[in-house]
Formats: structure tokens, C-alpha cells, sequence
């Protein structure tokens, strides 16, 4: 059972989509700027990464490898026009705001990037869950950025007023630059730094060093 | 003519689509280190965009449109699938030419070509063609443009990386951190186009 625990719970900070393996970006960039369409777009994608992983695995050993790669988007491209056609059925307005955006879940890396890495080589429950763990890590990122995006670009959590706007005669200048989404590359940047500084083992080894005597000579400079 | 010059600039600078849609963005990150793959992945991505919108417009407009195949039909609905599958043949098909008429550039592009497929930026660009309702002549200023965009979003980002890899980062922020926060700025940058009315 270790195993499934592993393949749950991995994705979420040790090894997430987002600030580790650099998948999934474009979405995590571009719809983060309300928590409630956040969320939709996160069960979207988790929906899909969960099934598509489910149904790869279980046809892994039927699929030539020539054309595994085409295989996999059909599945992925019918498993998302499914969720699309969903949410434009029970919340047309969120589908509108998400536009081109749940459609491109097609091309979304977590998804392909889950069924060749993983799915092609484990069993269908296992995949299930590495697809659900994956969905939540990217998930977990997306929904931090939304709150901190809403909070102080708005003044809001989920729509609910925490702090009254000057616009509406209380006391909070909101900050626009959080409602473009420019602010959400800082925000994931950050988050990266604070995630690697706590994980020590995600560091990237730097291409250069600063070498010791130079260090030196600048402090005899400065000093 | 000075629509399409418009269209062009609106699709390069104001709405650029890496900077300001953040679409092709694990590409955009991932390929970034040095100028010169970032100069032929650009490239590459040039090509197919102004393959791909193209011919995805005529798909949708001549079959998968209301009324387009035969009056009361309406295919809408399998438009990604068909997008994608065309976007793949388009890249495979580009790859069997280009290997057998030009090899120079197939050696210059290598391993990206195969890896377009699923970059987000090409199947983004041609649903934006298809939500705004391009013409035919249209979607070829807007793909050709949309490409340009693109390469000349990760062709400065490479730049900029290229010489921050001799400063002194704090240690966490290394690597994919500073990208980030180096993009945040250039979105800044792009941002400012976007006062221009054409």
C-alpha cells in the first residue's frame, strides 16, 4: 500500500508538476486570478489526468510504440471535450471566463507528460492514483496563488469581502497589479524559493560559481 | 493592406502570445538557457503556427461550423480533436520534407519539431483564430504573427538568462525562480504595448 501512498503524495511537494518538473504553466499563469474559477480549472485537469492515466494504463500493452503519441492525445483531446462540453452544459458563465483554456488542458504537459511517464509502465489502479497526485500538486500551487492573487487584488476570498474597498468607502486600496496576470510570475517564483529552500535537495546546481578569491577582493574593495 | 499589417503588430507585440496568453510556456521555460536552440525552436514554431491556423481555419470554416458540411450540421464539439490530429500530421508531414529537402534546417531544429506538437502555443493560437472569427487570408497574417511573437519572446528571454547565469543568486531562487521573476518583467515590458490602438 506504501506504494500508492507514494504515488499520491509525491507529486504534492516533493516532486510537484508545477515548480519542479516545469509542466502545466501555461494554465497555472493564466486563470489564477479567482479563487472559484481556479477550482473549476483544478478539477477540470485533475478529472482528466486521473482518467486519461486510468485509460492509458489500462490499453498500455495493446498500444504499438510507434504511434503511442498519437494514441494518447486522441484519448486526452475526447477526455477533455467530454469535461468542456460538461461545464459549458451546468456553468456557462465559468466556461466563458476559462475560454480557451480548458481546451488547451489537450496540451497541458501534466496530462501527456503522467501517461507516457507513468502510465505506459504501471497498472491501472496505481496510475489512477499517480494521476490523482498529480492533479493535486498542481492543484495545491494553483489554488495558493488564486488566494494570495484575490486577496490582494480584491480585497476577497471566494468572492466574500475580508477587507471593505475604498470604492466602496471602507479603508483597502486594492492592489491592481495582482489582478494582471504579470503578478502571478512573481508569485510562482517566489513560492519556488520558498519551496526549495525548505525541499534543499530540489536546488539546481548554478552553472558558474563566484569563486573564493574574488569574493575576497571585493570585501578588501568595499571595506 | 493596413489590416493586415495590424493584425500582424497586434499579434506580435500587443497580444503577444507567450507574454500576455502564457501559452507555450513549459517550452518557453525549458529551452531558454542559451540563443541559439531558443533562434530555431523560434523558428520552428514560426512554421507551424503559420501552417497549422491556416488550414485548421479552412477545416473549421468548409466542415465543422453550423450549417458548413450540410445545412443543420454542426461538428463543433469534436473541433480539439481534430485540431490536434491535424497539428500532428502537420508536424510529422513538416519533418519528413524538411529532412528530405532541406537537411540544414532539419539538423538546426532536431529534436523540436517532434516536441511542437504539444506545445500549447500552436493549438492556442489556432483556437483564438477560430473564437475571433478570422478570414482565411486573415489566419495567415495572424499565425505568421503570432509565431514571430513568440520566437521573439523566448529569443530575448534567452538573452536575458544568458548573462544572469554569471550573477550571484541566492541559492533557492537559482535556475527556474529567476526565470520566472525575469518573465514577470518582461510582461511588464510587454504590457506597456498594450496602450498602442490600432
Amino acid at each position: 500500500m506504501s506504494k500508492a501512498k507514494e504515488a499520491l503524495l509525491n507529486p504534492i511537494f516533493n516532486d510537484n508538476p508545477i515548480a519542479l518538473q516545469i509542466l502545466g504553466i501555461c494554465s497555472a499563469l493564466a486563470v489564477t486570478g479567482n479563487l472559484y474559477i481556479t477550482l473549476i480549472m483544478c478539477v477540470a485537469l485533475t478529472t482528466v489526468v486521473t482518467l486519461s492515466n486510468l485509460s492509458v494504463s489500462l490499453i498500455r500493452n495493446h498500444i504499438p510504440t510507434n504511434i503511442r503519441i498519437i494514441v494518447q492525445i486522441s484519448i486526452i483531446a475526447t477526455l477533455v471535450m467530454l469535461v468542456d462540453e460538461v461545464l459549458q452544459a451546468f456553468d456557462y458563465e465559468s466556461s466563458k471566463t476559462l475560454s480557451v483554456f480548458v481546451g488547451l488542458i489537450v496540451t497541458n504537459c501534466i496530462v501527456m507528460g503522467r501517461a507516457e511517464a507513468f502510465a505506459m509502465k504501471n497498472g491501472p489502479l496505481l496510475s489512477a492514483i499517480d494521476g490523482f497526485g498529480n492533479g493535486l500538486g498542481y492543484s495545491v500551487i494553483l489554488i495558493v496563488i488564486a488566494i494570495i492573487r484575490e486577496f490582494i487584488g480584491a480585497g476577497t476570498f471566494y468572492g466574500i469581502e475580508i477587507m471593505p474597498l475604498t470604492t466602496n468607502g471602507g479603508w483597502y486600496m486594492a492592489n491592481n497589479f495582482f489582478l494582471t496576470p504579470a503578478s502571478s510570475f512573481f508569485i510562482i517564483g517566489f513560492t519556488i524559493w520558498a519551496l526549495r529552500q525548505w525541499k534543499t535537495d530540489q536546488l539546481e546546481e548554478p552553472e558558474f560559481k563566484i569563486s573564493k578569491n574574488s569574493l575576497e577582493a571585493e570585501k578588501r574593495i568595499t571595506s | 493592406m493596413e489590416a493586415y499589417l495590424s493584425i500582424f503588430i497586434k499579434a506580435v507585440f500587443i497580444e503577444n502570445i507567450a507574454i500576455n496568453f502564457f501559452l507555450g510556456m513549459c517550452t518557453f521555460l525549458a529551452i531558454s538557457k542559451k540563443i541559439q536552440p531558443a533562434i530555431g525552436l523560434g523558428i520552428a514554431v514560426i512554421v507551424v503556427l503559420g501552417l497549422a491556423v491556416p488550414i485548421n481555419n479552412l477545416i473549421f470554416n468548409f466542415f465543422l461550423k453550423a450549417d458548413a458540411l450540410f445545412p443543420g450540421s454542426d461538428l463543433h464539439f469534436v473541433g480539439l480533436i481534430c485540431y490536434i490530429g491535424i497539428i500532428a500530421a502537420l508536424v510529422q508531414i513538416l519533418e519528413m520534407f524538411l529532412d528530405r529537402y532541406i537537411p540544414a534546417l532539419y539538423n538546426a531544429l532536431g529534436v523540436f519539431l517532434p516536441l511542437i506538437t504539444v506545445n500549447c502555443a500552436i493549438l492556442g493560437g489556432v483556437l483564438f483564430s477560430i473564437e475571433r472569427n478570422l478570414e482565411f487570408s486573415e489566419s495567415i497574417v495572424y499565425g505568421l504573427g503570432a509565431g514571430t511573437g513568440w520566437a521573439l519572446a523566448i529569443v530575448a528571454l534567452a538573452g536575458i538568462t544568458e548573462r544572469l547565469k554569471y550573477a550571484d543568486i541566492p541559492e533557492g531562487l537559482q535556475g527556474l525562480g529567476i526565470t520566472f521573476i525575469t518573465v514577470g518583467l518582461m510582461c511588464f515590458g510587454f504590457l506597456s504595448f498594450g496602450g498602442i490602438s490600432l
